[in-house]
């Protein structure tokens, strides 16, 4: 424990981070790691061409808005601290997180809750609180490819609008948006193991 | 039930047990003439008494099934294995001795594929793959647990003086058993898991293992009995060292086998566009080929059948036309249920031969608490290990479920009667034994697992349709765990997975799959699709009562029906894109839902004036140019509907086809789609749109060229795609016609003039081919038959006929105020903002060409028709609104 700590010590607000995040000492040692081996240049943050550079992520549909997702509100790095947190969204719900947390604080970032609002603002592009149909139809062109044509693409998104949409207003909202995953286990879909 | 059976079987009884005195008496009978009658049992003897044992089990299985209560408590193996044993004791009263038992070459050959092959193509491949890692650590190292477990345990007891002396068993014997008796055995897991409804982590996990053990059971029994044959002594430490080996080359030997067939199998589908009548048998056939050659090669059969299936799902299904599709389906499951259903019957039948086996007590009874003990023991072991890695630990009542689910059957016994007894002078007690732990799985396990699961509060899996929403947010939450393991520098199961998806899209697809079929695919899209045909037939099958009905529920609608808050008119709403039930032209959403409508609309009109029209021509039912008569007249709704769904929307927006005809008009409509894209903000160019309408007319005519010639247009179904394309086309030219129409009743003499005015409503193109559609076939085709269909379809969908504006209005109005609160102010709203009195003109649109659609909206566009033209007016050409309106009016009139 002792060489332990005194390496995780190296880690900037290590035990406010591990408060916040509810991540282990040992994970947070190894994403520590891995965000000094992104930061090339070893200038303490990350900057978007650091994550851009993870090849797979260029594949990957969704990797700009994932991207994005690292940088809120347009700032150009992400230090550690916020790098964690937005990987904590993604930690495995465990049964005692229930149990301790409750009483300190509301929501820890890896509830349902927060698990689904990670994806809901991969949509909502324009944080209206709100998908709109032209952002569903942004997000189907991303995930369908080019085999389907933009008026499928948008019937698409229509309907799957007016599937989720209740209150009639032609958008999907938050509550929407929950309501239309009830059923689907976020808690799982959501969770990457090795997060512990 | 026994007593509707019996008479059957003695009837094939006596026919089997009197043929051997008749068959001398045939030959000796002197007939050198004519016979007028001759008895030839013999000649057909094996395919009549095979037939007569899949009538036997089939027939029982109606008789189980008429009493709901017995089959709700009894799993349907326990009660055919008991049918078996009365049967096979009727045979043996009857006989003196046991006629028919399961032979283990019948076993492997004929009845075990079809199972398999049943569950490994229908096997939720991602289910399975995400539970890979514990599915396999239970396959094989459960298996070896008990198989090494279960021999020494038993060698112990016959150690201890428990088993009789007479069984003259060593060491290797035991553990020969032990490897038979171990392995759980998928027909009986199928069989009662299948009507458990345990949660489906929880199933494939069981059926899974039961599946792939079958290489561990392979290998362990062959390197054993091959151990027992050469006696113990001989055993070399090489023979263990290529036992281990075995199994390596068996299980991916036999995976191997079966991946490559699976590719052989996709490859061929891809080329059989003029042939589909083939497309099932190639599936069956590959597979089963497959299953022999891995046999051949003593490889695992099971298993090379089991990635066979998995592996050409994907592909084949997505080559083959949609009715083989079913063909496949249907002869799959039939072929699978014939097979589970002989099989239990079987066994239940050799139990009764007593001449083969031998009792042992202590051995009988030391098996079956082992097989239990150590099964569970192995289950919790195992799981502790699974649950370091698992995300999704297994908790104590899924360990429950899962030892008490380890059922054995026919696998273990047709194992044991293949075994030798000159070599295993056990076998006898082993058959016995066997025998027994089988009915105790099948029959007390089976019994009880449905009260146990119940008891213990399994979750059980709960069924929910597919929805847009879950399809494609799964689809990002995939996209977004691989790019956050990306982010994390873990290459786990997501990014390899996403590699793989990326890697089959590259180019396994490519290379799987025929052209047009990969164009399309898209499991989104794919979603989508069925939603709509399902809506569709829904829609059909509930004829025109769906808008009278209060409880309607559309079967693709989500979760949400269950819920308390449903409204008519929310389902109304939501549902309405597949089944366009117009209350939700409220809505703001436009093309699509409208596009919708107007497909859902050609199906009706298809559905109910096609078969009308056909009749006449189906005196050349009998012709077997089926492709182009046969077809077409069986047709029945459903295919209809599908089709034209489906090629409504693959043909019009993405197939673009390669023939010089179709070329301007597909380019001009590209653009106009691409116009109405942007259509709200700015008009678009009109000569585009009159270029347009030219083309489209000119298709028309074309498009039984196009039928005839199916090539192109990769569509199994001639028929339905000409008009699709047709319609398509059409929609563009909807508003000139729609125009024309009250000018002159005929639409096809109509002045390009009005198409103009169509283009600037881009959204109107969408819709609006309902009417086009409609009038044009009225008048071209068969206008007689037309009208009919047309009045049909009015009145089927709503109750509302003749004049849709005044009726109609009070009588959907009503309904609705109650319901839901927001809906009457709609019409009040929009007046007052000009926004929204854009999603109108498409709905006055439609409503005007057809009202069969939803007598819901007409009223309210009527209502609202008056306001709406001076707004809209700035926006569309005076001309159309105006004609639109009076379209209405006329086909009220007419109607």
């Amino acid at each position: 424990m002792g060489s332990r700590s005194s390496r995780a010590a190296v880690i900037p607000d290590v035990d406010s981070i591990r408060r916040e995040t509810g991540f282990s000492q040992a994970s947070l040692l190894r994403l520590y790691q891995r965000f000094r081996a992104l930061d090339r240049s070893e200038k303490g943050y990350l900057s978007r061409m650091d994550l851009q550079q993870i090849g797979a992520l260029a594949v990957n549909p969704l990797g700009d808005r994932i991207i994005d997702s690292f940088f809120p509100d347009g700032s150009q790095r992400v230090d550690f601290s916020g790098f964690v947190r937005v990987l904590a969204y993604f930690r495995p719900i465990e049964d005692e997180d229930t149990g301790i947390r409750d009483s300190k604080q509301p929501e820890p970032l890896n509830s349902r809750m927060n698990k689904l609002r990670f994806a809901f603002q991969l949509y909502d592009l324009d944080r209206d609180g709100k998908i709109s149909r032209q952002e569903m139809l942004q997000v189907l062109r991303l995930m369908v490819g080019v085999q389907v044509t933009e008026e499928q693409l948008e019937s698409i998104a229509d309907r799957t609008v007016q599937e989720a949409d209740e209150d009639g207003d032609g958008a999907v909202s938050f509550l929407e948006f929950t309501k239309s995953l009830e059923k689907m286990n976020i808690e799982q879909k959501m969770s990457i193991r090795i997060l512990k | 039930m026994m007593r509707a059976v019996l008479p059957l079987f003695l009837l094939h009884l006596a026919g089997a047990t009197e043929e051997p005195p008749q068959k001398p008496g045939l030959p000796g009978e002197p007939s050198p003439g004519l016979a007028l009658f001759r008895w030839q049992w013999h000649e057909v003897e094996a395919p009549y008494l095979v037939a007569l044992w899949i009538l036997v089990a089939s027939l029982a299985k109606i008789v189980f099934h008429l009493s709901r209560k017995v089959t709700s408590l009894v799993p349907e193996s326990c009660l055919l294995i008991l049918l078996g044993l009365v049967l096979g004791g009727i045979v043996l009263a009857v006989a003196k001795k046991a006629e028919y038992q399961l032979e283990p070459g019948t076993f492997f050959l004929f009845l075990l594929p079809p199972i398999v092959l049943d569950s490994g193509y229908f096997m939720p491949s991602r289910l399975f793959f995400d539970n890979l890692g514990a599915i396999l650590t239970y396959a094989v190292v459960g298996t070896l647990w008990n198989a090494f477990t279960t021999g020494a345990a038993l060698w112990g007891l016959q150690q201890a003086g428990l088993v009789a002396p007479r069984v003259q068993a060593g060491f290797l014997d035991f553990l020969l058993f032990g490897s038979l008796i171990s392995a759980v055995d998928p027909v009986a897991v199928l069989a009662v898991f299948e009507e458990v409804h345990v949660n489906e982590t929880l199933f494939i996990i069981v059926f899974g293992e039961s599946l792939l053990n079958d290489a561990v059971t392979v290998v362990l029994y062959k390197v054993c009995n091959s151990f027992v044959e050469m006696g113990s002594a001989n055993v070399q430490a090489t023979d263990y060292l290529k036992g281990v080996a075995s199994l390596f080359v068996v299980s991916l030997g036999g995976a191997a086998v079966g991946l490559v067939f699976a590719f052989l199998l996709a490859l061929t589908t891809r080329f059989t566009k003029r042939v589909r009548i083939i497309e099932p048998l190639l599936v069956f056939l590959l597979a089963y080929a497959a299953y022999l050659t891995a046999e051949m090669a003593s490889l695992s059969a099971i298993l090379a059948v089991t990635m066979c299936g998995l592996g050409c799902k994907k592909y084949v299904e997505a080559n083959i036309s949609h009715k083989s599709r079913t063909a496949v389906k249907y002869t799959m499951k039939t072929l699978a249920s014939c097979a589970e259903t002989v099989i239990f019957m079987l066994l239940g039948i050799s139990a009764v031969d007593s001449s083969k086996w031998a009792w042992d007590s202590g051995l009988v009874l030391g098996t079956l608490v082992f097989i239990l003990f150590f099964r569970a023991l192995g289950v919790v072991l195992q799981t502790w290990v699974l649950n370091q890695f698992r995300l999704v630990p297994l908790d104590k009542i899924d360990q429950v479920v899962m030892s008490y689910g380890g059922l054995r059957g026919a696998v273990a016994f047709a194992l044991v009667i293949l075994l030798d007894r000159t070599k295993v002078p056990a076998k006898d007690y082993f058959v016995a034994t066997t025998i027994v732990v089988v009915f105790f799985t099948v029959i007390v396990q089976g019994l009880t697992i449905k009260p146990l699961v119940k008891w213990l509060k399994v979750k059980r899996s709960e069924h929910h349709k597919p929805t847009l929403n879950q399809e494609l947010h799964e689809h990002t939450f995939d996209h977004i765990l691989a790019a956050v393991e990306d982010v994390v520098g873990h290459h786990g199961y997501h990014y390899w997975r996403d590699r793989w998806e990326q890697f089959d899209k590259k180019y396994l697809s490519q290379l799987l799959m025929r052209r047009s079929a990969y164009r399309i695919r898209d499991q989104i899209w794919d979603v989508y699709y069925r939603l709509n045909i399902r809506d569709a037939i829904s829609f059909v099958d509930q004829g025109g009562h769906v808008l009278s009905s209060a409880g309607l529920t559309l079967p693709s609608m989500p979760s949400r029906n269950s819920v308390a808050e449903t409204s008519v008119t929310n389902l109304l709403r939501e549902s309405g894109s597949g089944a366009c039930l117009d209350l939700q032209v409220i809505d703001t959403v436009r093309s699509g839902r409208d596009r919708e409508d107007a497909a859902m609309h050609h199906l009706l009109c298809g559905g109910l004036y096609k078969p009308r029209r056909r009749y006449k021509a189906s005196c050349s039912r009998h012709f077997i140019s089926e492709d182009a008569q046969e077809r077409q007249d069986k047709e029945i709704f459903q295919q209809n509907m599908k089709r034209r769904l489906e090629s409504f929307k693959s043909t019009k927006h993405n197939i673009c086809f390669t023939k010089s005809k179709l070329r301007p008009r597909k380019s001009g409509r590209r653009k106009e789609g691409v116009a109405n894209a942007e259509a709200p903000n700015g008009k678009p160019p009109r000569d585009l749109g009159f270029q347009d309408t030219a083309a489209v007319i000119l298709t028309v005519e074309s498009d039984d060229d196009e039928e005839s010639d199916s090539s192109e247009t990769e569509k199994e179904d001639d028929e339905g795609i000409i008009f699709v394309a047709r319609a398509t086309s059409e929609v563009l030219q909807e508003g000139k016609v729609s125009g024309s129409l009250e000018v002159c009743p005929s639409p096809r003499i109509i002045p390009p003039s009005p198409t103009c005015a169509e283009k600037e409503l881009p959204w109107k193109s969408g819709h609006g081919d309902l009417a086009v559609y409609v009038s044009s076939e009225t008048t071209k085709i068969v206008p007689v038959d037309m009208q009919t269909g047309w009045n049909q379809s009015i009145s089927s969908l709503e109750s509302l006929a003749s004049p849709p504006c005044t009726q109609a209005q009070t009588l959907t109005c009503l309904p609705r105020n109650p319901l839901d609160a927001e809906e009457p102010q709609a019409p009040l709203h929009l007046p007052s903002d000009p926004r929204p009195s854009f999603a109108f003109p498409p709905s006055l649109a439609k409503a005007g060409r057809s009202h069969s659609e939803s007598s819901a909206d007409i009223p309210q566009q009527q209502e609202l028709q008056p306001l709406m033209g001076h707004k809209d007016r700035t926006h569309l050409s005076p001309g159309t609104a105006n004609s639109h309106w009076c379209i209405q009016f006329n086909r009220g009139s007419r109607l």
